[in-house]
């Protein structure tokens, strides 16, 4: 007998889109509706059969696999805590108190995707909106080194472009969309206003539109490979729109610059609003990333990039970081969340997890549960359990199980780990 | 003969559908173990669509095949994954973001 479940949230991205339809048939998902490509495969390549945890690569009890988790953990001297942006915040808080009983470091993947957005928050503010703002006012909206049309796809409809609104009743034809890249994407087909920009010279681009805002003139022809005559233009567009909204990928927290191409761009929108309403909002890429950044600040100050080391917590990207952490040596043990840095590390920092004892909490195989001494298969947040997520702006949302759970959660993994551990 | 480029990573559609296959999966590893650049480039550099070209950091180099692709002359294009990771540096510059776009790599064909 199927059931179909109706305003599912699917938890792949940071847009969570909370209008899926999910019909499950026979105790597994049998299909989906309404979700893009990376929903539609998150909800149906997950298999909830019952796993059981491994040592070693050699399938053993729980109890068995919790114990050798506090073992490794407890005799370490410095181990690393990471990743933590694809689970619930119940399971995230969790996470923070293992690292303060441990004295852990504890970062998540926020620091190789929006770590440099978190500096620059810290640095000039966050001039910021709700995605219903977005969705029901914007009437200009601009995509600087993001591209949607892949990493979040249906932004557009649900959000931003296309979607009808209170006071954008004719949807795209109420909006004027610009699109900053260095090069043509999925996204900039949706553009009224595509600006090429050459690689790494955001900073430089904002700063010139930061001057334009100003009243201040440019003498040069062009700046970062964009003709000073568009840049012009879009600061006009800018100052004169009702409510704007700028939307930040990592084109800009990769690139040379990093947190101070954000800084420029939070800037840029914050001195807008002398003029009219504007907001910035990052595109945040997995599902709780956003949650993670919320928890790890509420527990500890800090967004990421924590060292409990002292007893207390410091902040300290480059020096907390996990990447710098591995690349150094520093850690002697890895308990890795919901995430894969062995996929999405440099390949230097990911070998270090091959060299120390490494655990993992994962509903799905990764290439880090193929390294690691101890691997959990818990169940899947939004799926076969329930817990909490905050979208990329900010909001928290409740994900509903569509499946009975048969795994154990990270949350209850975690804590009895923490159980095992410590004093 | 080599040319000097601008590298970037990212996500493509492609990378994105082998991820739910699995990253164990020919699906993932053949979405990741490719380099885009412009058709201008591919002429310059005497190579054909498919070819095999060593792309170089200062960080490592891989071999790959080639792929044209919607970019402005001069620019790399490797998707996010394993393999564009072995031409990544660890250095974060105090941020904790390694320098995963605009890196400089040197392209020939093998």
């Amino acid at each position: 007998m199927s059931t179909v479940f109706e305003n599912v949230v699917c938890s792949f991205c940071g847009c969570l889109c909370d209008d899926i339809v999910v019909e499950v048939d026979n105790g597994r998902i049998a299909r989906v509706r309404k979700a893009c490509a990376n929903g539609r495969g998150f909800f149906t390549h997950y298999d909830p059969a019952p796993q059981p945890p491994t040592v070693d690569g050699r399938e053993v009890a729980w109890e068995e696999a919790v114990a050798e988790a506090a073992r490794i953990l407890d005799e370490a001297d410095s181990p690393l805590i990471y990743g933590l942006s694809s689970t619930a915040t119940e399971a995230q808080r969790k996470a923070v108190e293992l690292a303060d009983r441990l004295g852990a470091i504890i970062d998540t993947t926020s620091s190789v995707c929006h770590g440099p957005t978190g500096l620059a928050m810290q640095a000039v503010g966050e001039p910021t909106c709700t995605l219903g703002e977005v969705r029901n006012r914007a009437d200009l909206l601009v995509f600087w080194g993001c591209n949607p049309a892949v990493s979040h796809v249906r932004h557009f409809s649900r959000y931003s472009v296309t979607c009808r609104g209170m006071l954008t009743p004719k949807g795209r034809r109420d909006r004027t969309v610009v699109v900053v890249d260095v090069r043509p994407t999925g996204s900039t087909k949706m553009a009224d206003l595509f600006l090429q920009v050459q690689p790494s010279a955001d900073f430089e681009v904002l700063t010139a539109l930061r001057a334009l805002v100003q009243g201040q003139e440019i003498e040069a022809e062009a700046v970062g490979g964009i003709p000073t005559a568009q840049l012009r233009d879009l600061a006009g567009r800018m100052k004169t729109c009702r409510f704007g909204v700028a939307f930040m990928g990592m084109g800009l927290t990769q690139s040379r610059g990093r947190d101070l191409n954000v800084s420029e761009l939070f800037t840029l929108v914050a001195e807008l609003n002398q003029y009219t309403r504007f907001s910035v909002i990052p595109m945040r890429g997995h599902g709780n990333v956003a949650g993670a950044d919320q928890v790890l600040t509420w527990q500890s100050g800090y967004p990421f990039a924590v060292s409990f080391a002292r007893g207390y917590p410091q902040y300290g990207p480059g020096e907390f970081s996990a990447v710098d952490v591995l690349a150094r040596e520093e850690a002697d043990a890895a308990l890795i969340l919901a995430s894969d840095p062995m996929a999405h590390f440099p390949s230097a920092a990911a070998k270090q997890l091959e060299r120390i004892p490494t655990i993992v909490l994962d509903p799905m195989p990764s290439l880090t549960t193929q390294v690691a001494r101890v691997v959990f298969p818990t169940a899947c947040y939004g799926v076969d359990a329930a817990g909490t997520a905050y979208r990329m702006d900010g909001v928290p949302i409740r994900l509903r199980p569509v499946l009975s759970s048969v795994r154990p959660t990270d949350e209850e993994v975690l804590s009895k780990i923490i159980a095992c551990t410590g004093p | 003969m080599s040319e000097h480029f601008t590298l970037i990573t990212g996500r493509t559609p492609e990378q994105g559908k082998g991820l739910h296959k699995g990253k164990d999966s020919e699906m993932y590893r053949r979405a990741t173990a490719l380099v885009e650049m412009s058709s201008e480039d591919m002429a310059s550099l005497e190579v054909k669509e498919g070819q095999i070209v060593r792309v170089r950091t200062t960080t490592g180099q891989v071999e790959l095949p080639v792929r044209a692709g919607m970019l402005p002359p001069g620019l790399l294009f490797i998707p996010m994954g394993p393999v564009a990771n072995l031409l990544i540096g660890t250095d974060t510059e105090s941020t904790g973001m390694p320098h995963f776009k605009g890196l400089t790599a040197e392209v020939e064909p093998t």
